[in-house]
């Protein structure tokens, strides 16, 4: 039995190089929940794994529902696990991140999170 | 081609791209160890080590080493197998170690509702009599064992209870069916010669249990970045309940379980989990135990090969 186990973790571990996973959201700026004081610029969204920009999407609304980010949703270019979106200029008010992203081994997740401006 | 025909093809063609294990909307529930999941998925738990006393033969420690794997046929529709090694010590005498009966099973997802972060499954499993050593009450006959598995994450709370969003319940209601009411054993005492019979009659079993569970990853990802980072921004901590209920054969009512406090790390290829098993009543035990294990996502580690359904997922 131990050899069959010992056998089995050596396939998991050396029978996948390079791999990719299910991209989970790792930072955001603004950060999840946060508060800040000034109209961000963008929203930047940093995820575990790489991700395939064409078919993935980070939109911005504000609490009426009203999409405030200008639809240019682009990876970063040294670090394309990145994706930024710029914004129009804020009002105080909270806001909501939608995001749904494909890792480039085609896993997909999505999730949201949402930060207030204050001034 | 009839429309039937086309319903059947988009069942195991219609799936995109992979979703895979333990996801509802933006819910990553993990694999739990001591009640099966509702999840459909590519999986291997290698190993899976407890033990614990229970009140056989006035103590005996049962420690088992379990492996455990599951493949998708299609996205909702996978297999499992599962082997056990089996070490029994009663106290003041010697030890007995063998296999475990297999253990088959399988699943279906037949509901999913990503927004309100809820799945339901319907499962079979098996325990196949006969295939394990007698020496560690394996049992001769086959027990079947259907169940209706859940899950729901309460992410779509209101958002002023925000710190209640991470939490998450898993679980499982099913009913064990032996295919043998009985077994007539006969022993023989050699000082009088005299025989005894021994019948040992086998109920069926409601078997049910459930986890709450506490996501740091969903709590960061989803609601509040409170600044942790590796390896506890990966943490869940949970407490499993998991029961046996017999239901007839003068054995009903006589429920036994654990609940198990304990806390899984999951990375991105594997998971590891460890919990206390805290005996419900003195039927079950009267001592601690523990369960740990190690458990492989097979679909991030083999995204196109052996970590993919069988049928139905993108190539």
């Amino acid at each position: 039995m131990k050899r069959v186990i010992l056998g089995l973790m050596l396939i998991v571990g050396f029978g996948s190089a390079e791999l990719q996973a299910h991209a989970f959201l790792e930072r955001a700026d603004p950060a999840v929940g946060s508060t800040v004081q000034a109209s961000p610029g963008e929203v930047t969204v940093l995820f575990t794994e790489k991700i395939e920009q064409a078919l993935s999407s980070v939109q911005v609304f504000d609490a009426s529902g009203k999409e405030v980010d200008r639809h240019d949703v682009h990876l970063d270019r040294p670090n394309h696990a990145m994706l930024h979106v710029s914004l129009s200029p804020l009002q105080a008010g909270s806001y909501k991140v939608v995001w749904r992203v494909v890792s480039v081994d085609t896993h997909v997740t999505n999730g949201s999170f949402s930060f207030r401006v204050v001034r | 081609m009839k429309t039937s025909h086309l319903l059947l093809l988009f069942t195991f063609l219609g799936t995109g791209w992979t979703y895979a294990h333990g996801f509802a909307g933006a819910r990553f529930f993990p694999a739990t160890l001591s009640t099966d999941d509702p999840f459909v998925n590519d999986e291997l738990s290698l190993p899976t080590v407890s033990s614990i006393v229970t009140p056989d033969e006035g103590g005996t420690r049962d420690t088992e080493v379990a492996i455990d794997i599951a493949k998708r046929i299609t996205p909702n529709f996978g297999i499992e197998l599962g082997e056990s090694v089996i070490n029994l010590k009663p106290s003041n005498e010697s030890s007995q170690t063998g296999f475990g009966n297999l253990e088959m099973g399988a699943k279906y997802e037949f509901f999913e509702n990503d927004e309100h972060e809820a799945m339901v499954s319907l499962g079979a499993g098996v325990e196949v009599g006969g295939t394990g050593n007698k020496r560690v009450d394996a049992d001769s006959f086959t027990t079947w064992a259907p169940a209706l598995f859940f899950g729901k994450g309460f992410g779509d709370l209101p958002d002023t209870v925000p710190f209640l969003k991470p939490v998450a319940v898993t679980g499982l209601v099913g009913v064990a069916i032996p295919t043998s009411a009985s077994t007539r054993t006969v022993e023989l005492y050699e000082a009088t010669g005299e025989r005894e019979a021994d019948i040992e009659r086998h109920p069926d079993v409601l078997e049910w249990g459930f986890a709450l569970e506490y996501s740091i990853i969903y709590l960061q990802e989803q609601v509040k970045d409170i600044g942790l980072r590796p390896p506890f921004d990966r943490l869940i901590p949970l407490v499993e309940f998991a029961f046996e209920t017999p239901l007839n054969r003068g054995q009903q009512g006589l429920t036994t379980g654990t609940v198990n406090p304990g806390v899984i790390w999951s990375g991105k290829y594997f998971q590891v989990g460890a919990e206390a098993m805290i005996p419900v009543n003195s039927r079950t035990g009267n001592d601690v135990g523990f369960i740990a294990q190690l458990h492989f996502y097979l679909d991030d580690l083999f995204p196109h090969t052996l970590g993919r359904p069988l049928f139905g997922g993108k190539k």
